[in-house]
């Protein structure tokens, strides 16, 4: 039942927003948030780190196609929940900066998606994955293409036509699944859409082969794994920074969470034939990414392709198939979401004062801006995986099961840190070091409101960082079960 | 049966008060007719009557399929009010020729002998044929309507002839009579014959719902035809003709050597017609244009519903064409409605007329942004489950090629529905779109409930998803 409060909390309270303006949409927003992250705090001080599926509900949905409203939470599901719950506040008071036009349309749209982004992580049905995973789809185009930059209506046009193309081959390979699953437990309908059906359909080699591709499009797109990544720099710069924070900080989440549940156990044999070059592409994103971003002159376009690195190591960590692997990648999606949002938080808050994003023409503010200093410094070490922060724990995990796999590919991924630090390291030296450029001479601090923001987000990156096991022992026991699933066969 | 005799009552009824000479109190008079049939239609549910010495069978589906096109003309008729304020306009004419129209159509979802199946087609063809060219000061409308009947008296011709050759060589009428002809053939010299009427009727019937390659009526009628109208050809008129077209192909041909000629050609049909329809589309500046070959691309969807055949009217198949339709129907009707607004204060009907219509009118923004999205078939909207009840009856009957090909060619149909939404939200209003269109506040309900009703569809499908 707390998985469908958690679900209709949002959208509830986003369909009341539509009768507040102004200000008080904001903070009526903000509360509804706020409410959501309670729930799921309390769902998580309840959550029984033994059992799988809590918190779970199933419903006949379309009873005459055996589909069902089944959600459920086991603790990656938990995880996930958590940092949407969490993060989604914090967006929320970053738009608080900006005076959008039509604002409570805003923020309902960030509230609905919220909605969409727990069904995705609490769907234990097929087809209510895929309609959740659309859900969340749509406002994020409204988002971005409303109230984003000059060049909003092309390129959120190719991000939603990459994204539905993606999501289309994924449903195609869940209607090929489903006509394989027997009959529906109410007995009305000749097949069934649970996930537990799926993850006991043995089909042969070769028809996994290619059903591979087809549910792996869906995730391929949304991560994005290098080559399907053309869209995501464009729209993250594009996009309004609350709209690029819910693309980065959690909506890339769903095609590694997605990963993880609804590919590995349900086409082993399909991965296992796959794997390699899954994992070979993921080290090239790694690179590529990484390379690119030492090139940017425009910070978040910078930032986004720090990202694209950063997520192609969350990928190779879920292909070497190592419990190492998989649990680098729970903690570390929790890791980048605080750092990406923190970033990019950071880089709005540059852009809103000096106007521009260009790092040429920024430098010096650590003089007029000691607080932002530090705060970029601690977020950026986090992104860099220093010891002692969040990034580390994840990176640690993940390399460490890449190398568990092949230590090549281990050693290649590796040179991601280091490559992390370059070009981290050279954008906060010329944009908060030397001389004071004339966009930033009459910079300010960052006020209390901003800072109230950013100090969960600190928060976090210590605490991930000092005691990972609060949230690694949440995930241990589904990483397990999923690995169970894929050795199983 | 009750809503045949209601509406036809009514429909004369509606004729007299028109001499009244005052419009106000037609449109709330045709509303309340159209909402009493609706309601009555359903006392049918759950029998199975026959009337006229089995002429017309009223089962569950054609109580289905009525309470389709009733419902979808009821939601239309809120656009008509500037007909209500326009005294040139005739308007106790058109009420009534729409509700003889919907006799038309359901007889054609309940015959269960051709002639029904020809005098419904007929009844409801020729009141389109004068609604297309009721704009009689607008040449557009004069060639739509001349076109429309030229084109259409030749597909009647060709759908009669089609029954003539059935019944020479089957010797009757009645549906299952004609299966029992087909598969029992008293004289095996007649099978060409009968094959030939067959075909003949289903390019009649593909006519009526501008399947291609007889669909090149569709782009320029719907252009001239007043856009009112136009929304109840492109939703009633399909609706009926496909659940004809299902219940003809189920009961009249089931069997299997008389499948294996209508289904190729069906599959051709549709896969020609998804084709036409979807890049036709994409081509148009016009939305009107656009909705029209749109209208073209669903018909190919709703031909994969045919080509899904089970042999019955109940099951994946008949829910899947039911569940479209509906759904189509709704969102078609929010789409054209929306389109007749801001057609009607702006004089335009290209994309760049809906520029900026976000921040001038929020809500019109809104139900033509779900509508669109349904058309496209994404989830949330009613459009996604008509796909996926019909793709998924494909694929149970082995189709993937077709479906993968359908599900191509609705990536490309994401293309020109996303235009309008650009258009609305993306691009800033210009000197002619400024102003905010006028709606009062009983379209404005009405637009609501029809994005509600999308939603509904999307959310809960099971409501309505197996009822058959």
């Amino acid at each position: 039942m707390l998985t469908v409060l958690l679900l209709l909390w949002p959208v509830a309270a986003a369909l009341l927003l539509h009768f507040f303006k102004g200000r008080t949409a904001r903070v009526a927003a903000f509360g509804a948030a706020l409410v959501e992250f309670v729930l799921a705090a309390y769902a998580a001080f309840i959550f029984n780190a033994n059992n799988s599926g809590q918190f779970s509900l199933n419903l006949p949905w379309i009873a005459s196609a055996g589909i069902n409203f089944h959600v459920g939470m086991d603790g990656l599901s938990l995880l996930l929940v958590l940092l949407t719950a969490f993060l989604v506040p914090i967006i929320l008071l970053a738009a608080f900066r900006r005076n959008f036009e039509n604002e409570s349309v805003f923020y309902a749209l960030v509230l609905f998606m919220e909605t969409g982004l727990i069904g995705v992580f609490t769907a234990q049905d097929a087809f209510l994955f895929y309609f959740f995973w659309e859900v969340a789809l749509i406002p994020i185009y409204f988002l971005a293409g409303v109230w984003g930059g000059a060049n909003r209506a092309k390129v959120t046009f190719k991000f939603f036509l990459y994204t539905i193309v993606g999501s289309l081959f994924m449903l195609a390979g869940f209607v090929y699944l489903y006509f394989q699953t027997g009959p529906a437990a109410n007995g009305l309908a000749a097949h069934n859409s649970d996930l537990a059906s799926f993850y006991n359909l043995n089909l042969p080699a070769e028809t996994q082969a290619w059903l591979f591709w087809l549910i792996f499009a869906a995730f391929a797109v949304k991560m994005p794994i290098f080559p399907f990544h053309t869209w995501q720099p464009d729209t993250y710069t594009e996009a309004p920074a609350p709209a690029t924070m819910l693309l980065s900080g959690i909506m890339l989440k769903m095609g590694i969470y997605g990963c993880m549940r609804w590919l590995l156990p349900v086409v082993p044999l399909g991965v296992d034939r796959w794997q390699n070059l899954v994992l070979i592409l993921a080290v090239i994103g790694i690179i590529y990414g990484a390379i690119i971003a030492i090139r940017q002159q425009d910070v978040k376009r910078l930032i986004a392709y720090s990202s694209l690195s950063h997520v192609g190591l969350m990928i190779a960590g879920v292909f070497s198939l190592t419990q190492m692997g998989l649990q680098g990648a729970s903690i570390q999606m929790l890791a980048h979401g605080v750092n990406v949002v923190g970033m990019f938080f950071i880089a709005d808050a540059i852009e809103r004062r000096t106007g521009t994003r260009s790092i040429a023409d920024l430098g010096g503010l650590t003089r007029q801006a000691p607080v932002l200093t530090v705060c970029f410094l601690v977020l950026l070490l986090g992104t860099v995986a220093l010891p002692l922060t969040n990034g580390f724990v994840g990176e640690f995990l993940l390399l460490a099961g890449v190398y568990q796999y092949n230590a090549w590919m281990g050693a290649v991924a590796g040179v991601t840190i280091i490559l992390g630090a370059v070009y981290l390291l050279r954008m906060f030296q010329r944009v908060m070091l030397g001389p004071d450029s004339s966009f930033t001479a009459t910079f300010t601090d960052l006020t209390g409101a901003e800072l109230a923001l950013l100090v969960p987000l600190i928060v976090l990156v210590f605490w991930i960082g000092l005691f990972p096991n609060t949230f690694l022992h949440l995930s241990e026991g589904s990483v397990l079960s999923i690995l169970n699933e894929v050795v199983k066969r | 049966m009750n809503s045949i005799i209601l509406l036809s009552v009514l429909g004369l009824g509606n004729l007299f008060l028109g001499f009244r000479r005052s419009n106000r109190l037609l449109l709330p008079a045709a509303m309340l007719m159209l909402a009493v049939v609706f309601g009555v239609n359903f006392l049918d549910w759950g029998t199975t009557e026959s009337f006229f010495n089995d002429m017309l069978v009223v089962d569950n589906f054609s109580v289905a399929f009525t309470g389709i096109v009733v419902l979808t003309a009821l939601l239309l008729l809120p656009f008509s009010q500037k007909y209500v304020h326009d005294g040139e306009a005739n308007l106790a004419e058109y009420y009534s020729l729409l509700l003889f129209s919907l006799v038309g159509a359901i007889m054609m979802v309940s015959y269960n002998h051709l002639l029904m199946l020809f005098l419904g087609i007929e009844t409801l063809s020729i009141a389109m044929y004068v609604l297309a060219g009721s704009d009689k000061r607008n040449l557009r409308s004069n060639e739509a309507a001349l076109k429309y009947f030229l084109m259409g008296a030749f597909a009647t011709g060709i759908l009669l002839f089609g029954m003539a050759l059935v019944y020479g060589a089957t010797g009757t009428f009645v549906l299952r009579d004609i299966s029992f002809a087909v598969q029992n053939p008293v004289n095996a010299s007649l099978t060409p014959m009968l094959y030939i009427g067959m075909l003949l009727m289903l390019i009649g019937i593909g006519f009526k719902v501008s399947a291609a390659p007889f669909h090149f009526w569709t782009p320029d009628v719907y252009e001239g035809t007043p856009t009112f109208f136009a929304a109840f050809m492109s939703t009633v008129v399909k609706t009926a003709g496909f659940a004809a077209f299902l219940k003809l192909l189920v009961q009249a041909f089931p069997a299997a050597a008389a499948q294996g000629l209508w289904l190729p050609t069906l599959t051709a049909m549709c896969v020609l017609t998804l084709l036409i329809g979807n890049v036709g589309a994409v081509a148009q500046t016009s939305i009107k244009r656009m909705l029209a070959y749109s209208s073209v691309s669903h018909a190919g969807y709703l031909l994969i519903g045919l080509v899904a055949f089970n042999g019955q009217l109940e099951g994946a198949s008949a829910n899947g064409v039911f569940f479209y339709s509906l759904a189509y129907s709704v969102a078609t009707v929010a789409a054209f409605g929306v389109l007749k607004l801001v057609a009607d204060a702006r004089m335009r009907e290209d994309y760049n007329g809906l520029n900026g219509l976000a921040k001038t009118n929020p809500l019109l923004a809104f139900v033509l942004t779900v509508a669109m999205l349904s058309l496209a078939g994404i989830p949330l909207t009613g459009g996604f489950f008509g796909k996926f009840f019909v793709f998924s009856a494909a694929v149970e009957n082995g189709y993937i090629g077709l479906v993968v090909f359908a599900v191509v060619m609705s990536m490309v149909s994401i293309y020109y529905y996303l235009r309008p939404i650009i258009a609305m939200y993306m691009n800033d209003p210009d000197a002619t779109t400024a102003e905010p269109v006028p709606v009062s506040a009983f379209q404005s309900a009405a637009l609501l409930l029809l994005a509600l009703l999308t939603v509904v569809l999307g959310v809960l499908p099971g409501l309505v998803s197996g009822i058959l």
